[in-house]
């Protein structure tokens, strides 16, 4: 166990400085990066004092390492804007926008794992396939499209929740509806794909051999082992609703990073972004070492299979 | 046997499903080729006094706006149509430019092995540990909107899939005796990549960008939609329904007609995609 948590730990760690660097490469694909962060119409000194001042003047590699450096010391810049540390401002966005993946992937797992049992454990009967249907309906609506519907029948039409914004815990049931559709699809895909493949197990014919019913052999057994898998999409998942929450965010106004960004980029504050870009991709590969060193406590065969 | 009753045989076969949207898809395309001679007006000409007309309305010289007007008095049939075309030609070219980076240097990575490998695929690692619309946003904000920047940005970000793929059959492929028998015939690596590897691991890429061709036109999408993308005025779907949002209260076809449309041509993407998967990978399968 130790050995495979240290590579592990070691891999998480080269994954986030190749993050950064990608980042501080596309920081500067427009040739200047000093343009993307002073307001416009601002004078020729003042460009150049601030060029200065955050060491654009210097050879690429000298900025690359400030780069890391800075981050290291989880200095991620001072929006040029407000005037405040780029973590302050992303700070205060950061429980708006965990609370709306958290409800998200809430919508995504509950209604999309029992939706991939009951396709994979009655195969072939009458329900599997609109089931089916609607899953790949979801996987195929745009997070903006379910929004925008939804907001025109329950708030415009009906008048039951809030069209946007944040009023009380019902504030968010129409985006985390929205933002969970399409993990729902992937989650019911996953966890259909995972309950046939252990379904053909001899593990399972011996279970109803010895005379379990079949519905102690899948909720003891097969879903357990079932279970596995799911994680892992769960972990990729969390990554994919942070982001997704950048539209999301904007169709109902919620105040979360994904608004902040868009803000951001329209007012020009690009240490802002890459704030949120380097703090999303951050979750991402902090939750994935989760997951996996969760599974390698779940499933023996990865603690001690690799050599 | 002729090949009209080879067609008809082979359509028999076919399930409803695939040949409906089989057929939708096609139509997507007839309309995104020939949206000149399909669109009833100009997409850009706009008029001031017949905004938000609701569809059906008629215009002053007696010809029927079928979806109504935008919020610039601009027929939204029209730009829907020419919206279908800016949708498949964004997806269909940074489907392209990502296929051709993923599939090269997954193959590099299988082929050569060593250090090429490890460089490689750690890249790889790395670019999947970044949320592809994130990086797309910041890109595209960086470097400022339009089609070519969007098909790079959607192109170079979306690439590592067919790169994990084309590594993984490369490997395969590597091993088999007629590659090492084209080997020791003397053809040079590009001829042994190119002629051997390449048709042999073709299919699994084609899964992979049927996939991601559905993805494409989502993110499109999106990144219209939160302005990023296609630039007003020339139509795409994702900038009308920007448009819809502000709109809401008022003028609900600005959001349905377009999103509609988004939604059956990913629909059928998608689809498509999954049958023609569940025909080359008879493990993945979806349906029983």
């Amino acid at each position: 166990m130790p050995r495979y948590l240290v590579s592990r730990l070691l891999q998480a760690i080269l994954t986030t400085f190749g993050v950064m660097t990608i980042v501080f490469f596309v920081m500067r694909l427009s040739g200047d990066p000093v343009l993307l962060l002073v307001p416009e119409g601002a004078t020729r000194e003042h460009i150049d004092a601030l060029r200065r001042e955050l060491g654009f003047d210097q050879p690429i590699w000298r900025q690359y390492l400030t780069f890391l450096a800075g981050l290291l010391r989880f200095e991620l810049g001072v929006s040029v804007v407000q005037r405040v540390p780029a973590w302050d401002i992303l700070a205060s966005r950061i429980p708006y926008t965990l609370a709306l993946a958290g409800a998200a992937l809430v919508v995504a797992i509950g209604l999309g794992v029992p939706a991939g049992v009951i396709m994979a454990v009655w195969r072939g009967r009458w329900f599997e396939r609109p089931i089916a249907a609607i899953v790949v309906a979801g996987q195929s609506m745009p997070t903006f499209l379910t929004g925008i519907l939804m907001i025109m029948l329950f708030a415009v039409t009906l008048r039951w929740l809030p069209s946007s914004g944040v009023d009380g815990p019902q504030s968010v049931i129409m985006p985390a509806i929205a933002l969970g559709m399409l993990s729902m699809s992937t989650f019911a895909r996953m966890a259909r794909i995972a309950v046939v493949d252990e379904l053909g197990k001899d593990y399972v014919r011996a279970g109803l051999a010895r005379g379990l019913s079949p519905g102690k052999v899948v909720a003891r057994h097969v879903l357990r082992n079932a279970s596995i898998p799911v994680v892992t999409i769960a972990a990729l998942e969390i990554g994919n609703l942070l982001a997704g929450a950048i539209i999301v965010e904007t169709v109902f106004a919620w105040p979360g990073i994904g608004q902040l960004a868009i803000q951001a980029i329209q007012s020009r504050d690009f240490l802002v972004v890459q704030a949120i870009v380097l703090f999303v991709s951050l979750v991402y590969v902090v939750v994935n070492l989760a997951a996996d060193l969760l599974y390698a406590g779940i499933d023996p065969r990865i603690r001690f299979g690799r050599s | 046997m002729s090949a009209v009753q080879g067609l008809r045989a082979r359509l028999a076969r076919t399930p409803m499903s695939i040949i409906v949207m089989g057929s939708l898809l096609i139509a997507f395309v007839v309309v995104a080729v020939f949206a000149p001679l399909l669109a009833p007006f100009d997409p850009s000409r706009q008029s001031l006094i017949l905004r938000l007309r609701p569809p059906g309305s008629a215009s002053p010289q007696g010809v029927t706006y079928l979806l109504g007007t935008d919020d610039l008095g601009r027929d939204l049939l029209s730009r829907v149509i020419y919206g279908a075309r800016a949708s498949m030609f964004v997806a269909v070219a940074s489907v392209f430019v990502s296929l051709l980076i993923g599939s090269a240097l997954g193959m590099l990575a299988g082929w050569r092995r060593g250090w090429v490998e490890i460089v490689i695929m750690r890249f790889v690692d790395v670019m999947l540990s970044i949320p592809a619309i994130l990086l797309a946003v910041l890109a595209v904000a960086v470097a400022g909107p339009g089609f070519q920047t969007l098909i790079l940005v959607l192109g170079l970000t979306r690439w590592p899939r067919y790169a994990r793929v084309a590594y993984a059959q490369t490997l395969q492929v590597a091993t088999l005796p007629y590659i090492r028998a084209a080997e020791l015939a003397g053809a040079s690596a590009t001829r042994l990549l190119l002629r051997h590897v390449l048709p042999n691991i073709a299919g699994p890429l084609l899964v992979v960008a049927t996939a991601e061709f559905g993805l494409m036109i989502l993110f499109e999408a999106g990144l219209s939609f939160l302005g990023l993308g296609i630039q007003p005025p020339t139509p795409s779907w994702g900038t009308i329904m920007s448009a819809g949002r502000q709109y809401i209260e008022r003028a609900w076809w600005l959001t349905v007609f377009p999103g509609g449309c988004l939604f059956l041509l990913v629909l059928s993407v998608n689809v498509l995609g999954d049958w023609v998967r569940d025909r080359l990978d008879p493990r993945a399968r979806t349906r029983g």
